[in-house]
C-alpha cells in the first residue's frame, strides 16, 4: 500500500518555506539596516587605531571622568522623566479607566494628539513656551509667582518637561490598558467583604494595576535612555546624554571607536533591562500603543 | 449637584470627594495638548518674536516657509520619501505578518523577534550605523537609502497591527474559500484583505507618518538636495527660534491630526 | 440538484498524523460508501477534527492513503479537492450578501452569469431561504446563516460534503429541527457526506453508520443500531447512551455470573477471559408483585438510593450490591408512578435476556 510518507513530508516542508519565505524582503531589510550596521559598530568599538583588536575604547570609558558624568546624567534623566511620567500617567489612567467607553475614547485622543505629533514639533512647542520672553515667564510674572524672568529652558529642567511630555502617552497606554483589564468583581468583592474605598485602592486595585505600572515605566525608561533630540535643543548642551555625547564624538573627532563602544554600552543597557523585565512586557503591545 | 453626592466607583466614593482627581487629569490632560496647539496662534504672528497672544496677525511667516527654496525642496522630498516608504513597508510588513502568523514554523518566532528589533534598538545607533553602512555602498544623501531605512522603522509597525489585525479575524474564512476552489492567494486577496482593509490603510498611514516625522537617521543620512524636512527644522531649532518653523509645525500638526482621526474613524468603523 | 450519480465514495487507508509524540490519527482505515451519510463522533481531543480536515486537506497527515472514488487525493491542495465544506462557525464572508456569498465557489469555477444566477437561486431554494438573497450576513439568525453556508457548500455540486460540527452553536430546539432538515438535504442531494460531531444523539438521530473515534483510532464503525446494541467496547458503551457495565466472573463452566446471578455463557467467537455487562437505564424495568419468567429475564434485587422525576420519564438509582449501583429509566404514565419510591425502599428490576450486551474487559 502506498502511504505517500515521503511526499507528504516534502509538502510540508515546502509549503511551511513557501509562507515563511513571505517575510524574507523584511528580514533582508531589517539585516541591511539594523543587522549589518549595528554589527560593524559593534566591530568598529573593538578595533584599535592599527584595525587591531583593541578594548581602548571602553577603557577610556571607565577611566575618563567625562563619559562616568554622561552615563550618570542620561541615568539622571531617564529616571526623573520616568518618575514624572508615573505620576502624572497614574492619575490620569485612572481617570480615563472609569470612563464610560465613549468618554474614554475622547479623553484618549489627548493622550493620542501628541504621540501622533512629531516630536520635534512637540520639542519646538516647549522650546518656544519655556524661553526668558516664553508664555510661561510672562504669565507667571504677571501673576506674581516670580519677578524677573527665569531660566526654563537650555537646562535640565527644560529637559525633563519636554521628556516627560513625550514619553507620557507610552506610560497612559499600557498602563490604561492595564487596568481596564481589572475585573470591576474584584474591587465589588472586597467593598462587600468591608474594605473601606481606600483599601480597596490599595490593597486591590493598585496591585493588579502594577504590571501595566512597570510595563510603562520600563518603556519610557529605555527609551529615555538612547533619546536624542529633546535633550539636544532643550538641554541647550548643557545637558549631555548619551546619545548626544555619541554624535558630538562624531561631528567632534569623527571617532568612530568611541561612538561605536557608547553606542553598545547604550544597547547593552537597554537589552539589559528589557531581558530582565521580560516577564511584564509584551513587547509588541507596549511598543506600540495599540489597545 | 444631585451628580455631586452621587456614588462615582463601587466603593461609595461620591463624585464629591474625589473632584480633586478630575482637576488633576484635566490639568494633565490639557498639559499634554495645549503645548502643541499653542504653536498654530503663535505662527499668525507678525512679530520676529513668537507671542502668544499675537499682536498683529499676518500670514507672514507661510509665505516665509513657501516661497523659500530650501523648505520647499525639504518638504517635497519629505513626503515622497513618506510616500514611497508607506508603498514599500506596507506590503512587506503586510507578507511578514502573514507569513508568521499562519505558517506555524517553529522559526516563526524568531523571525518576529529579528523583525521587532528597529523598536528595540536605539535610533541613534541605527542612524550612525546606518550613515557609515552606507558611506560605504554610496547610500547616504539618496531618496532609496532613506527610504530602505525609513521602511525598517516602519516595517515592523506595520506587521504588529496586521498580526493584531488577525488575531481578530476568522481564519477559517479563508479555509473555506480554499475548499471552496480558491489558492490561497485568492483566498487572501478576496477573502482575507477586504475584511482587514482598515487596519492595513492605518498602517499605511502610520508608515507614512514614521517617515515623515523621523529625525534622527534623517539628520545623518540624508542631505544636499535630498535633505529632508525634519533635517531642515532640527539644525533651525539648534541654532535660533526661527518662526518660520511654527508655521511649519502648525502644518505638520493639522496632517497628523487628520491621520489620526483617519484611523480612530476607520478604527471604529472596523471594530463594528 | 445534483443527483446520486455525483457522489463519490472515499477510502482511507493506513492515514497517520502527530502531534509531537501525540497520535492524532494512528493508522486509520475508513470507507465512505457513495452517497453516505457517515457520523465521525468522539470526545473532542479524540481525532475526529483532525481526520475531517486531512479530508479537505487543510491538515496534511504524516503518511497514509486517501482515494476519492479511485482518485488519490492526498497530495492535492484543498481548493482542487471539489468537496463542499461547511465550518463550526459558518465561515460565511460577511462583506458579502448572501447570494454573493452562495455565488463565491461559481464564479472561482467561471460560469456565466446567467447560469449563476439561476443556481444560486436553485440553491437557496433548497434551504428556504430564497427572499434573503440580498440580505447581509450580519442581518440572519444563527439557523439562516447556517443555510447560506450550506447553500454555499453544495452549489458548485461537489461530490463530497464535509461538515464540522456545524450545529453546535445552534440552541437546541433548532438544532434539533436542523438536524432532521440536513438528513432530508442529504436525501435530496444523495452527496458522500462526513459529518463530525461529539454529540451521540445528534450523531444516532442523523447518520447512515457512525465511526466512533478515540485517541485517534477507529472504534467501532456501524449503523446508529448496531452502535447502541451491540457496542464493541467500553468506551462505545460508554461514550453512545447512559449505561452502567456491571463487571463479571467466568466460572469454570464457561458461565458469566454476577454475584450468583446466571447472565449469559461466554460469547464462543472471542477469547477474552474477563467480559462486562453493559445495561442501559431504559431496557431495564422495575417489577411489580406478580412475578415474571426467569429463564427469559435477569431480576436484580435491591434498595432505592435516589429517585427522580424528570416529566416525561423518571429514574431511579439502585443498589444491587456494596459496590454496584443501577439505574433505571421508566415511564411516569398512571401505571409506573408507583416506582417513584422512597430512598432505602426495597426495588426489584428485570431485564430481557435479549437486551443483554457483553463487552470484552
Amino acid at each position: 500500500m502506498l502511504l505517500h510518507e515521503k511526499e507528504l513530508r516534502r509538502q510540508t516542508f515546502l509549503e511551511q518555506w513557501n509562507l515563511l519565505s513571505l517575510s524574507l524582503p523584511s528580514i533582508l531589510v531589517i539585516i541591511l539596516i539594523i543587522i549589518v550596521p549595528v554589527g560593524w559598530l559593534f566591530y568598529l568599538s573593538f578595533t584599535g587605531k592599527g584595525g587591531d583588536f583593541s578594548l581602548a575604547n571602553y577603557e577610556k570609558m571607565i577611566t575618563y571622568k567625562s563619559y562616568a558624568r554622561v552615563f550618570m546624567t542620561t541615568f539622571q534623566v531617564s529616571f526623573l522623566t520616568t518618575l514624572v511620567c508615573i505620576l502624572m500617567g497614574y492619575p490620569l489612567a485612572y481617570f480615563m479607566a472609569q470612563l464610560s467607553d465613549r468618554m474614554a475614547a475622547v479623553c484618549m485622543l489627548t493622550v493620542l494628539l501628541p504621540f501622533w505629533t512629531s516630536l520635534l514639533v512637540r520639542t519646538y512647542a516647549w522650546l518656544v513656551l519655556l524661553q526668558k520672553k516664553g508664555i510661561l515667564n510672562d504669565f507667571a510674572i504677571e501673576i506674581g509667582l516670580w519677578e524677573t524672568p527665569i531660566k526654563l529652558v537650555h537646562n535640565l529642567t527644560g529637559t525633563l518637561i519636554g521628556m516627560a511630555h513625550i514619553m507620557l502617552p507610552f506610560l497612559v497606554l499600557p498602563l490604561y490598558g492595564a487596568m481596564k483589564r481589572i475585573e470591576k468583581d474584584m474591587t465589588h468583592a472586597a467593598a462587600n467583604l468591608g474594605a473601606t474605598p481606600i483599601q480597596v485602592f490599595w490593597k486591590v486595585f493598585f496591585p493588579l494595576s502594577l504590571p501595566g505600572l512597570v510595563a510603562g515605566s520600563l518603556i519610557v525608561f529605555v527609551l529615555c535612555l538612547g533619546f536624542y533630540v529633546t535633550p539636544a535643543v532643550l538641554g541647550g548642551g548643557r545637558v549631555v546624554m548619551v546619545a548626544t555625547q555619541i554624535t558630538a564624538i562624531l561631528e567632534n573627532q569623527f571617532n568612530w571607536g568611541a561612538a561605536s563602544s557608547l553606542g553598545v554600552v547604550l544597547l547593552a543597557s537597554t537589552l539589559l533591562i528589557l531581558v530582565l523585565a521580560a516577564r511584564f512586557l509584551k513587547l509588541d503591545q507596549v511598543l506600540f500603543g495599540r489597545h | 449637584m444631585n451628580w455631586w453626592n452621587r456614588p462615582a466607583t463601587e466603593t461609595q466614593i461620591t463624585h464629591g470627594k474625589r473632584i480633586w482627581l478630575y482637576t488633576l487629569a484635566t490639568v494633565i490632560m490639557l498639559l499634554l495638548i495645549v503645548p502643541t496647539l499653542i504653536v498654530i496662534p503663535m505662527s499668525f504672528s507678525d512679530s520676529q518674536y513668537l507671542e502668544f497672544p499675537p499682536k498683529n496677525w499676518s500670514l507672514r511667516w507661510y509665505f516665509e516657509y513657501f516661497e523659500t527654496l530650501k523648505w520647499m525642496n525639504a518638504t517635497k522630498t519629505s513626503f515622497l520619501i513618506g510616500f514611497l516608504t508607506m508603498l514599500v513597508a506596507t506590503p512587506l510588513g503586510t507578507m511578514a505578518a502573514y507569513a508568521l502568523y499562519v505558517s506555524g514554523h517553529p522559526a516563526a518566532k524568531a523571525i518576529f523577534v529579528l523583525l521587532i528589533t528597529p523598536m528595540i534598538v536605539p535610533v541613534i545607533l541605527i542612524a550612525i550605523g546606518t550613515f557609515y553602512a552606507f558611506g560605504r555602498i554610496g547610500l547616504n544623501n539618496t531618496i532609496g537609502g532613506l527610504v530602505l531605512a525609513h521602511t525598517a522603522l516602519a516595517a515592523p509597525l506595520v506587521m504588529i497591527i496586521i498580526t493584531a489585525a488577525f488575531r481578530t479575524y476568522d481564519m477559517n474564512q479563508e479555509r473555506v474559500a480554499r475548499s471552496l476552489g480558491a489558492s490561497r492567494l485568492k483566498a487572501f486577496m478576496v477573502i482575507t484583505l477586504p475584511q482587514i482593509r482598515f487596519s492595513v490603510i492605518t498602517s499605511a498611514l502610520l508608515a507614512f507618518l514614521t517617515s515623515f516625522d523621523e529625525v534622527i537617521i534623517s539628520i545623518f543620512i540624508s542631505g544636499g538636495v535630498n535633505a529632508t524636512l525634519t533635517k531642515h527644522m532640527f539644525s533651525a531649532l539648534r541654532d535660533f527660534i526661527d518662526p518660520t518653523i511654527a508655521a511649519i509645525s502648525t502644518i505638520m500638526v493639522l496632517i497628523s491630526t487628520t491621520l489620526l482621526l483617519a484611523t480612530q474613524f476607520l478604527g471604529s468603523k472596523s471594530t463594528k | 440538484m445534483p443527483g446520486p450519480t455525483t457522489a463519490l465514495p472515499i477510502t482511507i487507508r493506513g492515514l497517520t498524523k502527530k502531534f509531537g509524540s501525540l497520535h492524532a490519527l494512528d493508522s486509520v482505515d475508513l470507507d465512505v460508501k457513495s452517497g453516505e451519510f457517515l457520523t465521525l463522533l468522539g470526545p473532542s481531543g479524540s481525532g475526529k477534527t483532525t481526520l475531517l480536515m486531512a479530508i479537505a486537506g487543510f491538515n496534511r497527515p504524516d503518511s497514509g492513503s486517501i482515494l476519492f472514488g479511485e482518485k488519490e487525493m492526498i497530495l492535492a491542495p484543498p481548493h482542487l479537492r471539489e468537496v463542499g465544506m461547511v465550518f463550526q462557525n459558518y465561515a460565511l464572508f460577511p462583506h458579502m450578501s448572501v447570494a454573493e456569498n452562495v455565488a463565491f465557489p461559481l464564479k472561482l469555477r467561471k460560469i456565466a452569469k446567467a447560469e449563476c444566477e439561476q443556481r444560486v437561486e436553485e440553491a437557496l431554494n433548497t434551504v428556504q431561504l430564497s427572499e434573503l438573497g440580498n440580505r447581509r450576513i450580519d442581518q440572519l439568525s444563527g439557523g439562516q446563516r447556517q443555510r447560506v453556508a450550506l447553500a454555499r457548500a453544495f452549489v458548485f455540486q461537489p461530490r463530497i460534503l464535509l461538515m464540522d460540527e456545524p450545529l453546535s452553536a445552534l440552541d437546541k430546539k433548532l438544532r434539533e429541527q436542523m438536524q432532521i432538515e440536513l438528513k432530508h438535504l442529504h436525501r435530496k442531494l444523495g452527496v458522500t457526506t462526513v459529518y463530525v460531531t461529539h454529540d451521540q444523539r445528534e450523531a444516532l438521530t442523523m447518520s447512515d453508520r457512525i465511526a466512533v473515534i478515540n485517541h485517534g483510532r477507529l472504534q467501532q464503525v456501524d449503523t446508529p443500531e448496531v452502535i447502541y446494541n451491540q457496542p464493541a467496547n467500553s468506551f462505545v458503551a460508554d461514550f453512545i447512551g447512559e449505561s452502567t457495565m456491571l463487571p463479571l466472573k467466568t466460572e469454570e463452566n464457561n458461565q458469566l455470573y454476577f454475584d450468583h446471578i446466571l447472565v449469559d455463557s461466554v460469547p464462543d467467537q472471542k477469547s477474552s477471559q474477563d467480559w462486562m455487562l453493559v445495561v442501559r437505564p431504559e431496557r431495564l424495568f422495575p417489577l411489580s408483585q406478580e412475578s415474571i419468567d426467569s429463564d427469559q429475564h435477569l431480576i436484580f434485587k435491591g434498595k432505592v438510593i435516589e429517585s427522580v422525576y424528570q416529566g416525561e420519564t423518571a429514574f431511579a438509582q439502585v443498589s444491587i450490591s456494596e459496590d454496584h449501583q443501577l439505574t433505571v429509566r421508566f415511564g411516569t404514565d398512571a401505571s409506573a408512578r408507583k416506582f417513584l419510591l422512597e430512598p432505602g425502599d426495597s426495588m426489584e428490576l428485570g431485564l430481557n435476556r435479549k437486551d443483554i450486551i457483553l463487552i470484552p474487559r
